[in-house]
């Protein structure tokens, strides 16, 4: 618990990343110092990335250990576990930030972000590889 | 740059995994290029063995053989008339190979034109009669089982189209019309590439070849000769708005609309398309947002200028018409 991941190589911090904790959501909020993986149920940071590459996130936004374009749309994508809001308007919390990466418009309807082809599952996969993005 | 996303979703494709696609024919134009290059491998390999023997035996042998080894006769025979005789053979094995597969197709076959720009590939179905009926662009869809006819051309700079599991590589020459015959002999997708540098984006010019069981070709056939019916939702409906209005239909084609630009791919059924940007991006709502607001980051230099003007909400109604065009 309490793993902090280092900025090197996030594929490496993917594979040590574990989501144990269940209802992490205070904990991550009380904790000033660390970065703590953010609880997301049955969530893979690996295969969340593989998704991220299939649907092609890329082509908007630059996101760090991903193959693909610096897309350029969207902001880019460092650093976002700790980053405070969702597309300047939304709470980064996990079951926010699930729901936004699959269907933008439904929580602020004039964004730019399109709905993408993904399911329950797959948006909480790809949430958590966006939490393995910690600033240097 | 990047890493180009095309290799994996064309290129690695295409050219991934053991055996490697040209090695691994889905036609028979591909099998007969996989036999010519694996006689040439054994061919040359034996000629290898030989050479690196009689250097063998020049350096080591007794007295009697490396005399024998230096005797005129065997110049004459080895050097000579040996190369003489493989070299014609091979000339006339290659030639023979390649003619057959660039001799057009008998009256009647299904004909594609393939056109070559920089940096993506203008594709049009045609009739019996030689007429361009079903316009699309980076994706060529084909029935299974049975020889289609390429024409292949060129609008700017040489091309050269290439898909490793149907056939050899074909460069697409200005002014010119070349022609291949490709026969992919099960349903599937086979990834193609521009073999030929054409400048700035050319790594990022992928495109795919869906085969279909004939059946299902038919059926897509006569559903692409008619255009798509106007969106009925409402954010589509929009969309279409915005596309009429921002002067899209300067480069782009919409059967069924206003929009008649020739100057890139044509549009009618572009939400239908397997992938985005010739092979580079998956094809959705998010992906073709990017692409319209943004090309220039996924792939430098291609002709498409950004679009910084939409909203977001203007950008995801394009999307939403866009992906709808099926």
């Amino acid at each position: 618990m309490g793993l902090k991941l280092g900025s090197s190589g996030a594929g490496a911090a993917v594979k040590r990343v574990t989501f144990l904790m269940s209802a992490g959501l205070a904990a991550a909020a009380c904790d000033g110092g660390a970065v703590q993986p953010r609880a997301l149920a049955n969530a893979e940071p690996a295969r969340g990335r593989a998704t991220i590459e299939q649907v092609g996130c890329a082509a908007c936004h630059h996101i760090p250990g991903v193959r693909g374009p610096k897309g350029r749309v969207g902001p880019p994508l460092e650093g976002f576990a700790e980053r405070a809001l969702i597309g300047g308007r939304v709470p980064n919390r996990p079951d926010l930030l699930a729901l936004w990466v699959r269907d933008a418009p439904a929580l602020v309807p004039g964004t730019g972000m399109p709905p993408m082809p993904l399911t329950e599952a797959e948006s909480r996969d790809v949430a958590a590889y966006l939490y393995t993005l910690n600033a240097r | 740059m990047w890493p180009p996303i095309s290799t994996r979703s064309t290129l690695a494709e295409a050219l991934r995994g053991w055996p490697a696609p040209a090695l691994d024919p889905g036609g028979p134009a591909a099998a007969a290029i996989a036999t010519l290059s694996w006689v040439l491998l054994a061919l040359t390999g034996l000629i290898l063995a030989i050479v690196l023997a009689a250097i063998a035996l020049a350096l080591l042998g007794r007295p009697a053989w490396r005399a024998w080894l230096s005797g005129e006769r065997l110049v004459w025979i080895g050097g000579v008339a040996l190369p003489i005789v493989v070299l014609t053979g091979l000339l006339i094995y290659g030639l023979t190979t390649t003619g057959r597969l660039a001799a057009a197709g008998p009256p009647g076959e299904m004909r594609v034109r393939v056109t070559g720009e920089m940096w993506w590939w203008r594709v049009a179905y045609l009739d019996a009669a030689g007429r361009e009926v079903i316009h699309d662009a980076n994706e060529v869809h084909i029935p299974a089982g049975r020889p289609v006819t390429f024409e292949l051309e060129a609008a700017d700079v040489i091309h050269s189209f290439w898909v490793p599991r149907l056939a050899g590589k074909l460069d697409m020459i200005p002014g010119r019309r070349n022609v291949l015959r490709l026969q992919a002999d099960a349903p599937g997708v086979y990834a193609g590439q521009c073999a030929e540098f054409c400048g700035g984006p050319h790594a990022l010019m992928g495109f795919l070849v869906v085969a279909h069981p004939p059946a299902e070709f038919e059926r897509w056939r006569a559903a692409r000769l008619r255009p798509p019916a106007p969106p009925s939702d409402p954010l589509a409906a929009r969309g279409a708005a915005v596309f009429a209005a921002s002067g899209c239909g300067a480069c782009h084609r919409i059967a069924g609309s206003a929009a008649n630009g020739l100057a890139g791919p044509d549009l009618t059924f572009v939400g239908a398309r397997r992938s985005l940007g010739a092979g580079i991006l998956p094809n959705n709502q998010g992906t073709l947002a990017g692409w319209v607001a943004d090309s220039q980051a996924i792939k430098p230099g291609n002709r498409m200028p950004p679009f910084r003007t939409f909203s977001g909400e203007e950008l995801r109604a394009l999307a939403a018409y866009l992906e709808g065009l099926r």
